[in-house]
This record gives C-alpha cells, structure tokens and sequence, in this order.
C-alpha cells in the first residue's frame, strides 16, 4: 500500500489521535441525554466526528493520486527550536524559576537574551548587529511598555532591585 | 434620519483627541505591518490584546480595526514593488501591480491601490452604518436554534475560503471548537481537560493559541525559506498622479471592486481575502477593450479592483460580528476577544446598551480611511525605507513582541510555556498543510456554539429537528449546505484550486 499524500497520511492520523482522545476523555464526564446535556455530550459528540474525519483524510491519501507524492517539507529545527527557546528564556526571565532557585532577572536582561537566541535561528548572525538590535529593542520596550503604557513587568534583576 | 443622528453621534465619539490619536496609531501600525510581510493583522492584534487592557474600550477597538483595514492599505505597497504580498490579500495585487512597476508606473498603481481602498472604504462604513440597525432588529428574533444554525453557516464559510483540503479545514475547525471547550463547563461547574492544573481551568488563553499558530508558526517558515533575490523599486516611484487615461480605465474597476468586496465581507467566512480573490477574477471575465494592456502585464484594472474589495470587505466584515456578535474571520475572532475584555458581550444588544462604542467604531473608520490615505499616498517614502530593512533584524523584534503580549497578558509564566506548545503545534500545522485560520475561529466559537445547542435542544426536549422546522434556522443551514455543494461541484471544484495556486 502507498502513500499518494504524506501531508494528508499524516494529519489525518493526528486527527483520529487527537478526535480519539478527546472522544475517550469525554467519557470521565456525564454524558447526559440531549434535552439535558450533560459536560460530555458536546466533546464526544465533536471528538467522535473529528476521529472520523480524519480517518477519510487518511483514507483518501492512500486512494487518491497527488503530483509528486505531495511530502512534507524539510522540518526547519534550527528555527524551530531557537525561536521557542527564545521564547522559553524569555519567560525565565520575567517570571524566574523556582524549581531552581533561578529569581526573575527582568526584562531588560530578558531582551538581551531573547534577542541574542532568536538570532542564531538564522545562518550567518553576528554578534555586534545583535547587540545594538538588543539595545535598541531594550529602549524602545522600556519606553513603550514600562513608561506608556504602564504594563507591571520586573524591569532588572531582583537582586538589584531587592 | 436616524442613521445621521447615530452617525453624528458617533463621530462626536471618533474625533475626540485621545480616540483621534489611537485612530492614528492604529493605521500606522496597521500601514506598517501591512508594508512588512510575514507579520499580519492577526498576530499584530493578538499581541496588542493585552496593551488595551487600559485603554478604555472604544479607544481599544478604533486601534484594532484600524490595525486591520490599515493592513490592506499597506499589504498594496509591498505587492507593488516587491512582488510579496505584504498581506494574504495583496497576492492578487502583485500579479499586475509588480508588472506596472517594472514598466516605471508604480506611482499610478499606488495611487490606484490607494485611491480604491479609500473609496472603497468610505462605501463599506457607509454599508455598515446603513445595515447595522435592521440586522439588529433581526438578531433579536434570533434563537438558539438560529444562532447556532448561524456559527454552522459561519463556519462552512470559513472553510470555503480555507485554501487546501475542505475536509482537513473541516477537522481543523472541529479541533478549535474542542480546544474551546478546555475548562471550567457554565453549567456543570466541571473542569473538563484540565488535567488538574489550575491555569487550565479557566481555558485555554485566546491570545497563547493566536499568538502561537500565528506569531510563531508564521516566524519559523519565513525562516526555514531561504531569503531569495528581489528586485526592489524603490529608487524610481515618481509621478504618483495616474494619467486620465488610467483614470478612466480604474474608475468602473474601482466601482465593481468596491460592490463586490462589500457583498463578501457581509458573509459568515468572508472578508478581505475572499473579497480580493473573487474580484481580480471578475475583473479577468469582464475582458479587456482593444489597446487595452492584458491581465498579468501591468493592467492598472487588476491593481484597482482587488485593492478595492479587500477595503471593502474588511470594513464589512464588522457587520456579522457588530449585529450578531458572530466572527467572521479569525481577524474579527480577535475582536470578540478584545470585547470580552473590556466586559463587552458581542452581540445585536451592543448597540443599544453600547451606542457611543457602536457607532464611534463606525465613525472612526471613515476617519481612519482619510488618515490611511494620506500615510500610503504623500508619505510612501517612508514605507518604502522600511522595506529596505532586513528581515534579520525584525523576527527577533516580533519574538520580544509576542512574548511580552503573552506575558502581560496574565502576568503569569504559565502562558509563556503553553505559547512554546502552541509554537510547535502551528508550525506542525504548516508542515502538514493545515490552515490555521478556521482552527482560530472555532476556537472562538466552541463555547457559544455548546451553549446555543445546549439551549436549543432544551427548549426542544431533545428533539434535534428543531434546527429544520424553524425557518430561519432551517434557511441558515441550508445556505449552509448550499455553500458545500457549491464548492464541491467539479467544475467550481477545479476553479477554486486554480485560484488558489496562484498564491
């Protein structure tokens, strides 16, 4: 049996997947009758169609032909994973860890890394064009956020600020 | 009469100076975000969600729809002169505006694009303000049954405008709905797939899941594209004042354009894209006079037309979510949100309890229009420069701005880690060629949609035929239905994937 669509095969499996879980953890609550529902009536009822659904997905990529066997893309991880790092970093900083004893170091060192992260997704950075964008970027968010419009962040590190 | 009593009033709310001013940032930041590609309206209103928390709500929502039909102004510019579509509904634009440029007008597709947009925009706000009153009278006849007849309808629209598999569009819509459903059940009090972490039962963030699939989703494959060569033009923009001859040849295209976009932002699934799409093919049919240049060359029709609708159908796209509180695009999903957090409950009672909010938004499209036409036209030397600024040094910017929306959102770390998740999630989407846009739609809908149909079959007794017997439910599902037989005829069928490919 061949794949016609690898993009099709695929989701349709994550359809059936994600359909059937949430069908099965429709089930842990009251089901109700139609004139009463009760919290599970609605999610089995979508988790249902979902499942089926992507079985016809699944289903047509192994009946209908498609030019050039229609497959998924190269998977970018460089981006893929400096990008959500980045992010994640992002959130360390603000927030702390405290599961390691990390305290929030706030957003101006939060800018710094993130955008320092976030430029190693691309081929070729540089290390003092990042920077400046840091500092420009640390500026501008200072002014914007902080002094505008008044959003509650840590700015610096706790330990400074106490 | 009344219409310019509501109309005065709401302009009394428009230009006030502190709405004034967030009118403008809007249609800048909206021109800015359309000039750039690789960041839409959605991920841009998505990450400004949480900064209008202090704002007060009218001066919130002018911004934001400012964001978004400024965004069409802009998406003109960069289809022009780089052959990008800055915005998904500039692609038609390119395929004739690039062409003008390389002949040395794309001063007279400028000012095509944007004159259009600015007609075309005044005629939506004035459709809106016209319509508004009687569909209000019509929502409040709307019941349960109708109204979740109406997300259905909603819905299949969405996925008729979705560009790839119906049926995977169909899941994607059906997995929104369920990921809606995370948290706390109204009426059970039951905390449903929460899987006892207490953020989880309040749901799952609105602005995580945008700013996820979107923001981040969009970044990751601009990035795993490789920056190919363009020929910029930015040098030679000279002489912005189309000749009589173009004028004469954009005037009818201006005109049909505007009608059009204006008829498809008002449908459930519709706005700017459908609008531009729909227009540059009928503008294709109309055919060409003799002398005429064709279609794909350089004709300044192509550029009008579908510069036209995509204004016209984003300010008409307000008209579902203002009278029914129903969201016709993922853009207006937005909106709802930017609603809900300012206490305000979309719906046809906006209007009455709401009436300087309803009609200043109106008013200050008309506003926004004027504003928008003097950015894109005098000023476009200054969007010009910025195309010129590498992509390099603007994802990280977005990144930083996607995560201090989502911070501030909350202020809560919880939401940065479940963005990460939903990072991943968009950019699998992309990868397996599902469209992001109806999963954001039904997310918005899924607890309306429970609730309606909760309360439909309650007054019912459990009989589902109620959704036939009434008749505006009835009608409701069958225009439904008929939209899904449309798209399913082969020959619409073949049409359809044709236009989609030019993108």
């Amino acid at each position: 049996m061949n794949i016609k669509s690898q993009k099709d095969f695929f989701s349709g499996l994550m359809f059936m997947g994600i359909g059937g879980a949430f069908a099965w953890g429709a089930t842990f609550y009251s089901l109700g009758t139609g004139a009463r529902m009760g919290p599970g009536y609605f999610p089995m009822l979508l988790g249902v169609m979902m499942t089926i659904l992507g079985a016809v997905i699944t289903f047509n990529s192994l009946v209908f032909e498609r030019a050039d066997g229609d497959k998924i893309g190269k998977w970018a991880y460089k981006p893929l994973v400096f990008i959500i790092a980045a992010n994640l970093v992002f959130g360390v900083c603000l927030g702390g860890l405290p599961s390691i004893k990390l305290p929030p170091l706030g957003m101006i060192l939060g800018i710094y890394v993130l955008t320092f992260v976030a430029s190693m997704a691309e081929n070729g950075w540089k290390i003092k064009p990042t920077f400046i964008l840091a500092t420009v970027l640390a500026v501008m968010s200072y002014v914007a956020f902080v002094k505008i419009l008044n959003l509650q962040f840590p700015v610096w590190p706790a330990f400074i600020t106490g | 009469m009344e219409l310019l009593a509501n109309l005065s009033l709401g302009f009394g709310v428009a230009v006030t100076p502190i709405n004034l001013l967030y009118c403008f940032i809007g249609c800048v930041l909206g021109t800015l975000i359309g000039v750039l590609p690789g960041i839409g309206p959605v991920a841009t209103i998505a990450m400004l969600l949480p900064a209008t928390y202090a704002l007060p709500p009218v001066s919130a929502l002018i911004m934001l729809a400012g964001i978004y039909y400024g965004a069409q102004y802009g998406g003109s510019t960069t289809a022009i002169l780089v052959n990008l579509p800055g915005e998904s509904s500039s692609v038609v634009t390119c395929i004739d505006g690039y062409q003008m440029a390389r002949k040395g007008r794309a001063g007279p597709a400028l000012a095509a694009a944007g004159m259009g947009s600015f007609f075309a925009g005044c005629v939506g706000t004035l459709i809106l303000a016209a319509f508004a009153a009687p569909l209000t009278e019509l929502a409040f006849k709307f019941g349960p049954a109708e109204y979740f007849a109406l997300m259905v309808l909603g819905l299949i629209g969405a996925v008729v405008l979705a560009s790839g598999s119906l049926l995977k569009a169909i899941a994607m819509i059906v997995l929104g709905l369920l990921m809606g459903l995370v948290g706390t059940d109204v009426n059970s009090g039951v905390a449903r797939f929460s899987f006892d972490v207490p953020e989880l039962t309040d749901g799952i963030g609105f602005v995580v899941v945008a700013m996820g699939v979107f923001g981040y989703g969009e970044i990751i494959s601009n990035l795993a594209q490789p920056e190919d060569d363009r020929e910029v033009f930015t040098s030679n923009v000279t002489g912005l004042l189309p000749t009589m001859d173009d004028i004469k040849k954009m005037t009818p295209a201006v005109l049909r354009g505007t009608f059009l976009g204006s008829a498809l932002g008002i449908l459930p699934g519709g706005g700017a894209l459908l609008a531009s799409f729909a227009s540059y093919a009928f503008e294709k049919k109309m055919g060409i006079k003799p002398g005429e240049i064709p279609f794909g060359e350089g004709n300044i029709r192509g550029v009008a037309a579908p510069e036209s609708a995509n204004n016209a159908g984003s300010q008409t796209s307000f008209i579902p979510l203002l009278t029914l509180g129903i969201p016709p695009n993922a853009v207006m999903a937005l909106m709802v949100g930017a609603m809900t957090i300012h206490n305000i409950q979309p719906g046809p009672q906006v209007m009455t309890s709401n009436p300087e909010l309803f009609w200043g938004l109106i008013a200050s499209m008309w506003v926004g229009n004027a504003m928008l036409i003097i950015l894109n036209l005098p000023l476009i030397g200054m969007w010009i420069k910025l195309l010129a600024v590498p992509y390099r040094y603007l994802f990280p910017a977005i990144v930083l701005f996607c995560a201090i929306g989502v911070f501030s959102t909350n202020n809560n770390t919880f939401d940065v880690w479940m963005v990460g998740i939903f990072g991943v999630v968009g950019y699998l989407f992309r990868q397996l060629a599902c469209e992001p846009a109806p999963l954001l739609l039904g997310f918005i809908l899924g607890p309306m949609m429970e609730e309606n149909l909760r309360r439909a079959l309650l007054l019912s007794r459990g009989d589902w035929s109620v959704f036939v017997t009434r008749p505006l439910s009835a009608s409701l599902l069958a225009a439904g239905a008929l939209m899904l037989v449309i798209v399913l005829l082969p020959s619409i069928k073949s049409k359809r994937e044709e236009a989609f490919v030019e993108e």
